[in-house]
């Protein structure tokens, strides 16, 4: 099967005020896969993640996606973010299609909150939501318009352990039941190799090296070991 | 279980009784002073004669005209300068440049106590409805301006990021995230200017006027009538309770989602 590509990166650099963040960037993601983007603090992760969702343009080079160069807000895409970024002072509901100019979208948002667990609240402010709840509405919110791009910027760091894991399994079955391409940023290496299919490692503004694993989502105990085996592959890869 | 309920239901009731026991403990030991005669009701009235004096005044009529013509006024003079103050402080939020134009001079200005105008707006506009229109608009101005400048100016950029990621043009960006985002702030103006804009009044037809309710009270002071000098503080103290009122439930309507 041959591996038809969403977006392509290429000689992408991006520097703040002589301070360079990222250089040199080449990087294919293909359509339907679910990549992570691993690396130190400060590495640059999200930065990729925004010139991606077009929220910030490269200092040099391209990025197009599905042929169509991204110079401005990229609407193909929709962006998870590590704060929840809901609008307190609109109920759940509103939330989920509050960019929507359709005002015949609510049975779509029914379905999303259904999807997500959330169908009681649809009429509650989010400040009633606990966190979890309230990432879940992020991703429902995420999901609204059907975007042929998914972006995570880290959106369960804040998550305690078990609800994490539960929204890592909720993203990864929705992602592959709406065949949507996936990029997580994430520091936490156990969670890329739990719920990508690649990681890239961003290391000194490059991107130093891709590590595939196709021992996603399998789940005897050699899979789980080998994925054991990458983690550390990786870890020592960005520590040294 | 049904103890705790009807224990619960009887403290409910009675905070709503709380806040009520003071003011007529005083209003009875007030009575009493006078009654027993502690002290001569020419000094101070009896909460029952400044009633009596009340109900004879509206009778007559002069009550509610002074009235109407106290609460025309502060109206007015609110919407007027609550208008400009909101319109300037959404354009100074929204536009770095019309903030370069205008907070500077905005913020001088606000630096003048607006009661400090008084002399020369009566050289300048004579004692007529203008004066204290004028008066009472520039003192709401600058609260509501104030609020809504900061209201709009510390607006959570991530929010608003959101709302550019999400593909939110400018209008439904100002409808659906800044001025909600900004409500709080721009309605503690409101309910701060709802205080000038009575304060403002006061000293205003106390000073300067033949009408309202401060003139009511100057009026009275001439004829050594502690009844309606009383009865026009009760009134100010009852308007001022009304004001607060009614900008604390702008806040319970609008507000909803701080739960
Ligand atoms: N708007 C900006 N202006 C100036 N510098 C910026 C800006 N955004 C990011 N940077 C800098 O770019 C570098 C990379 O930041 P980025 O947020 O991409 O890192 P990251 O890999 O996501 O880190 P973390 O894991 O901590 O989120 C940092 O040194 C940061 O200070
Ligand atoms: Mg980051």
């Amino acid at each position: 099967m041959k591996k038809e590509i969403l977006i392509t990166i290429r000689g992408v650099n991006k520097s703040y005020v002589k301070h360079i963040v990222l250089r040199e960037i080449d990087l294919d993601v293909y359509r339907h896969e679910f990549l992570a983007f691993v690396g130190k603090s400060g590495g640059g992760k999200s930065t990729l993640l925004r010139l991606i969702a077009g929220l910030e343009q490269p200092n040099a080079g391209k990025i197009k996606q599905g042929g169509h160069l991204i110079n401005k807000i990229n609407d193909q895409a929709r962006m998870m973010f590590q704060e929840d970024r809901l609008l307190p002072w609109m109920s759940v509901q509103d939330n989920v299609t509050f960019a929507s100019k359709k005002p015949d979208d609510q049975k779509e948002a029914k379905k999303l909150l259904s999807l997500v667990g959330l169908t009681e609240y649809a009429n509650a402010f989010p400040t009633k939501l606990s966190g979890g709840q309230k990432q879940r509405l992020a991703l429902a919110r995420a999901l609204f318009s059907h975007p042929d791009l998914l972006l995570l910027d880290e959106p369960l760091g804040a998550l305690d352990a078990l609800t994490r894991r539960n929204m890592q399994d909720l993203i990864m079955k929705i992602c592959q039941q709406r065949k949507i391409t996936t990029i997580l940023v994430t520091h936490d290496i156990n969670e890329a190799v739990r719920m990508a299919n690649r990681i890239a490692l961003i290391k000194d503004q490059l991107i130093k090296e891709i590590f595939d694993n196709p021992y996603r989502g399998i789940d005897t105990n050699e899979a789980k070991e080998k994925r054991a085996l990458i983690s550390d592959e990786i870890l020592n890869k960005i520590l040294n | 279980m049904d103890n705790t309920i009807i224990l619960k239901k009887i403290n409910f009731s009675f905070r709503k009784i709380i806040p009520w026991i003071i003011p007529i403990v005083i209003i009875l030991f007030w009575q009493l002073i006078v009654s027993v005669g502690w002290v001569s009701a020419t000094i101070l009235p009896s909460p029952w004669d400044v009633l009596k004096d009340g109900a004879e005044l509206t009778v007559s009529g002069e009550l509610p005209k002074n009235m109407g013509i106290s609460l025309y006024r502060a109206t007015v003079g609110f919407v007027i300068g609550g208008s400009i103050g909101f319109v300037l402080g959404f354009i100074n939020g929204l536009s770095k440049i019309a903030r370069l134009a205008f907070d500077s001079t905005v913020q001088m200005l606000r630096n003048i106590p607006h009661l400090a105008l008084i002399p020369l707006v009566i050289l300048l506009m004579g004692i007529g409805e203008p004066a204290k229109i004028f008066l009472v608009a520039i003192g709401c101005m600058f609260p509501i301006y104030i609020n809504t400048y900061h209201g709009i100016i510390s607006v959570d950029q991530k929010i608003i990021e959101m709302g550019h990621a999400y593909g939110l043009k400018q209008s439904a960006m100002i409808r659906k995230i800044v001025f909600p985002a900004a409500l709080p702030t721009i309605l503690m103006g409101f309910r701060y200017a709802l205080g000038v804009m009575w304060t403002t009044l006061i000293v205003a037809e106390t000073i300067s006027s033949s009408s309202g309710i401060g003139y009511m009270a100057t009026n009275a002071e001439q004829f050594m009538d502690m009844k309606t000098i009383i009865l026009c503080i009760l009134i100010y103290a009852l308007l001022g309770k009304l004001s607060d009122y009614i900008a604390k439930n702008f806040e319970i309507i609008f507000l909803e989602w701080r739960g």
